[in-house]
């Protein structure tokens, strides 16, 4: 049996499906963070299995994961300090509670 | 044609993956999340090791399993009790969620499959040593990534001054 | 000739213009009427040593070998160039007119500002509100009078067409809280504006088939071996009337083009120069300061028609019809006026009456000009009689605001036996009466008597048609001197100061004034005014004949003046109920006003504006509503979208993305 680039796609996606859902149904916002996280992982296995695959004298698509890892984890930081002002000051981080923006 | 070892090592790895993130997106207990989280990811990295991407696997360990997920694991504690479950959810939002997500699944599941299946299988590659990836990291030249790599730089300070200012005491 | 002060005589109104408009209120009362009679004063020196130049220097641009004056274009600067031949110049020329003109302004604008130096204050000598604003005004006006008779081409003139007429709704709407004077400035400019639609399409249609703008280029030919100088000349009126006759031009109510183009042009003269039917807004425009109505609606602006009719005096020639329009609303005009004038009793009223009537005579002057009729004297009579007019009209407006100043009401009625009270007064105003009735010696009586020789020649009815106007001429203006300074003592009311005369500021122009009134008629005119610039001597052709029976004509309305109004009698009231619907019809100005009332209120409102208003209220505004209702439904609709609840945002962002991977995936794969 061969293990071509479909074998590596589809758990991506359904990691990328598991991100969805929950970004759309968690209320804790670290948890939608989570789901951000999947998200972006699925993602980058997408660069590395087409970069791997088609064209493997080359390298964009490792470097692209790579520095798509920096930016997460400094998009982390910042989203992270972010929620934890907002507990400050709402005590708590229900995203539904947070509708002072609406119309 | 793959080796058993390394056939086996993929579904031990796909099962993972699927797994881990549909119970991350499940769970109850937010902490349990954030450790399922952490699987996915390790799983994730395994993958970057299996297509020879070493130098990528190992930054996935350190800055996610070492890094991000830590700065989790924090503001979970500092957000929320032990112990704490998360609220049952709405069949409303679940229902909405549910068809958001099949709906992801169902369309690029099918693009996936009517183009990607073509794909022939994995070409030779020298896995890239330290060597060329730290000098195509430090490189000016065609395909070379110094400029991207200053201005994450740039980016990462920001960052830390944005986090330490919005986050600090007033 | 240098340009500097061609220049300087332009720059300097306008810039006491802004100056004064910007910074007066910042400087006292006194200071900025001293800089605005200071600055106009030098214009008049500039103005005066540039005609003095034109006229007796002699040089070859000026005045050729055989004696003929030349037009001299000092300088033509392209303004707005809008295509090849649509271009349009700001220039100076220089001709007999135009020199004359500038001679005319300056002074009756020099003396207009040191008058009301003392007419803008009361007995207590305290500046009346926004006399800063005045003297800005005054300069605005001067500068644009100005640059209107230098005038190059005839947009140039149209542009300053419209700046005297807005300086003029400016000046007369002064007191600016008194609502007759607000609706009488609303009405002058109304109706010269309504006048200027005529004009303006008469300067499209003239520039579109003649081809040009330029007056150079419409009745002049170059003069041998000078830039820049131009002669006058019948032939080149003639080809620009062959041009526009060699178009397959289309004729309008049996008209041809050219005789529309210039009748249309005749009509801005009409609205400026107050002619019938076109008049209505001249006597309600004394609601401004008497010095402005001496300045503007008598001596200055008024005359803008005249001279416009005179710049484009060669094409006019061509056209006999337009020549024969101008002389019957000018004979209408004239006897209407001098009717009306008889009958007022306020003495602006009169006088402005008085002042339609005698532009009148110069408009039928020129009608009735011909080359062959004593070398074109009608057009030489006309100029010459717009200069004794200004001077001596300008005279009695500033007497009779020395008048007003000193009573303070507009009516004769409140006046009676001023003479030992106001001697200088008295003196200059009757100075004034002699001259518009055309007594030998003063100035009046030589460009009146020109212009009845004119008419004599054109044709005898005309004549004996004008020579009753200045019968009348002479009967209205003893009758207002009369009752104004005989009539019976004057009583003064309890309480009151003895009417006294005025300031020196208000006294030297009456004298001044009056002085130029008993010499100027001795001006040898026909030697530097006439219509091609050939020298006329008119003494040569005088025609005594014509002289005396004008002269008797004159004393008769005199006489009979005299008789009727000098001392307290009867007979003015026998005469007024022997014939009543006559002075009642004289009295109501011939119901005129009623008339533009009834077509204006009653037709034009009822049958055309309001069912307009009602479109306008109910399908215009409606529509507009409807569209704010419209959004604003919408918009309460779709408000719930906007639940603040991010998730939900990316839902529906989600749902959207997938759509369009869908028709990717349906449409590409």
């Amino acid at each position: 049996m061969e293990i071509t680039a479909i074998y590596y796609l589809i758990p991506a996606l359904v990691m990328f499906c598991c991100g969805v859902y929950g970004f759309i149904t968690r209320k804790n916002m670290i948890a939608m963070l989570i789901s951000l996280e999947l998200m972006l992982n699925a993602v980058d296995i997408n660069f590395v299995v087409f970069n791997r695959f088609l064209f493997p004298e080359q390298m964009e698509g490792m470097f692209f994961t790579l520095f798509a890892i920096a930016i997460a984890a400094a998009e982390t930081a910042l989203a992270i300090a972010i929620i934890i002002n907002i507990f400050r000051a709402a005590k708590n981080i229900d995203v539904r509670s947070l509708n002072e923006m609406k119309f | 044609m793959e080796s058993v070892g390394s056939i086996i090592m993929y579904f031990i790895v796909a099962l993972a993956m699927i797994v881990f993130s549909v119970m991350a997106v499940t769970t109850r207990k937010i902490l349990r999340a954030a450790t399922y989280l952490l699987f996915t990811l390790f799983a994730a990295a395994v993958v970057y090791f299996m297509l020879d991407y070493e130098f990528l696997g190992a930054v996935q360990i350190a800055v996610y399993a070492g890094g991000i997920v830590v700065l989790f694991v924090f503001a979970i504690l500092l957000t929320s009790r032990p112990g704490d479950n998360t609220e049952r959810l709405t069949s409303k939002s679940r229902i909405l969620g549910g068809i958001a997500a099949v709906a992801t699944l169902v369309i690029a599941g099918y693009a996936l499959l009517s183009r990607c299946i073509s794909f022939a299988t994995k070409p030779a590659m020298e896995a890239p040593d330290m060597q060329t990836v730290g000098s195509t990291l430090m490189g000016t030249g065609a395909g070379q990534y110094l400029l991207p790599f200053e201005a994450v730089s740039v980016l990462l300070l920001a960052c830390i001054i944005g986090g330490v200012v919005v986050a600090r005491k007033r | 000739m240098d340009v500097t002060i061609p220049i300087l005589i332009l720059a300097i109104p306008l810039f006491m213009f802004v100056f004064l408009g910007l910074l007066g209120m910042k400087m006292t009362h006194k200071l900025a009427g001293i800089l605005g009679t200071a600055g106009m004063g030098t214009v008049m020196v500039l103005a005066y040593t540039t005609a003095f130049t034109y006229f007796f220097s002699g040089a070859p641009e000026f005045i050729n070998a055989a004696g003929e004056r030349l037009q001299y274009v000092v300088f033509d600067q392209t303004w707005l160039a809008f295509t090849q031949n649509l271009v349009i110049k700001l220039g100076f020329l220089l001709d007999p007119i135009s020199a004359m003109m500038l001679v005319v302004i300056t002074t009756i604008s020099f003396m207009v500002h040191l008058y009301s130096l003392g007419y803008m204050r009361d007995h207590h000598g305290v500046y009346e509100h926004g006399f800063q604003r005045f003297y800005a005004f005054l300069s605005l006006f001067s500068f644009s009078m100005l640059g209107l008779v230098v005038a190059t081409n005839i947009f140039q003139m149209y542009i300053f067409w419209e700046l005297v007429g807005a300086s003029s709704y400016l000046l007369i709407g002064f007191y600016y809280t008194k609502p007759s004077a607000v609706s009488a400035s609303k009405k002058a400019f109304i109706v010269t504006r309504f006048a200027d639609l005529g004009f303006l399409i008469g300067i499209l249609v003239l520039s579109y088939y003649g081809g040009t703008f330029n007056f150079t280029d419409l009745t002049s030919v170059p003069a041998d071996g000078i830039a820049n100088v131009y002669q006058v000349s019948e032939g080149t009126a003639a080809s620009i009337r062959d041009l526009i006759a060699s178009n397959p031009a289309p004729t309008f109510l049996g008209g041809s083009v050219l005789t529309w183009a210039l009748v249309l042009i005749f009509m801005g003269g009409m609205g400026k120069s107050a002619m019938m039917p076109l008049h209505i807004w001249l006597p309600d425009a004394m609601e401004g300061p008497t010095p402005v109505s001496a300045l503007i609606h008598a001596a200055t602006m008024v005359v803008a028609g005249v001279y416009l009719v005179a710049r484009l005096f060669p094409l006019y020639l061509m056209e006999e019809t337009a020549l024969v329009i101008i002389t019957v609303v000018g004979a209408l005009t004239a006897f209407y006026a001098a009717m009306v004038a008889c009958t007022q009793i306020d003495i602006k009223r009169v006088l402005a009456f008085s002042t339609i009537s005698q532009i009148a005579f110069m408009m039928v002057s020129l009608g009735v000009a011909r080359p062959e009729i004593h070398h074109g004297l009608g057009y030489m009579a006309s100029m010459f009689h717009l200069f004794t007019h200004a001077m001596f009209k300008a005279l009695l407006f500033l007497g009779a605001g020395a008048l007003i100043h000193a009573i303070g009401s507009n009516d004769y009625t409140a006046m009676h036996g001023l003479r030992k009270h106001m001697p200088i007064t008295h003196i200059t105003f009757l100075i004034g009466c002699l001259a518009i009735a055309g007594i030998i010696p003063f100035s009046g009586f030589f460009s009146k008597d020109e212009i009845l020789s004119s008419c004599m020649g054109y044709d005898w009815v005309a004549y004996l048609w004008m020579s009753m106007v200045a019968g009348l001429t002479a009967f209205y203006m003893f009758r207002l001197y009369f009752l104004i300074f005989w009539w019976k003592e004057h009583k003064v009311p309890e309480g009151h100061h003895a009417p006294h005369d005025q300031p020196w500021t208000m006294s030297l122009p009456l004298i001044i004034l009056a002085v130029v009134s008993c010499v100027s008629g001795f001006i040898p005119f026909g030697k530097l005014v006439s219509w091609n610039g050939h020298p006329y001597d008119f003494m040569a052709h005088f025609d005594w004949g014509v002289a005396a029976v004008s002269l008797v004509v004159a004393l008769a309305g005199i006489g009979l003046a005299a008789k009727m109004y000098m001392h307290e009698n009867t007979l003015p009231e026998k005469f007024r109920n022997a014939v009543p619907a006559l002075w009642d019809w004289c009295h109501h100005r011939f119901y005129w006003d009623e008339l533009y009332m009834f077509i204006t209120h009653k037709i034009i409102f009822n049958s055309i504006c309001r069912p307009l208003a009602w479109f306008d209220r109910h399908i215009i505004d409606g529509t507009m509503d409807s569209f704010a209702t419209v959004t604003n439904k919408a918009s309460d609709a779709i408000k719930p979208l906007q639940s603040g609840q991010i998730q939900m945002y990316v839902w529906w962002y989600l749902i959207g993305a997938l759509a369009l991977g869908a028709v990717t995936v349906i449409c590409l794969i």
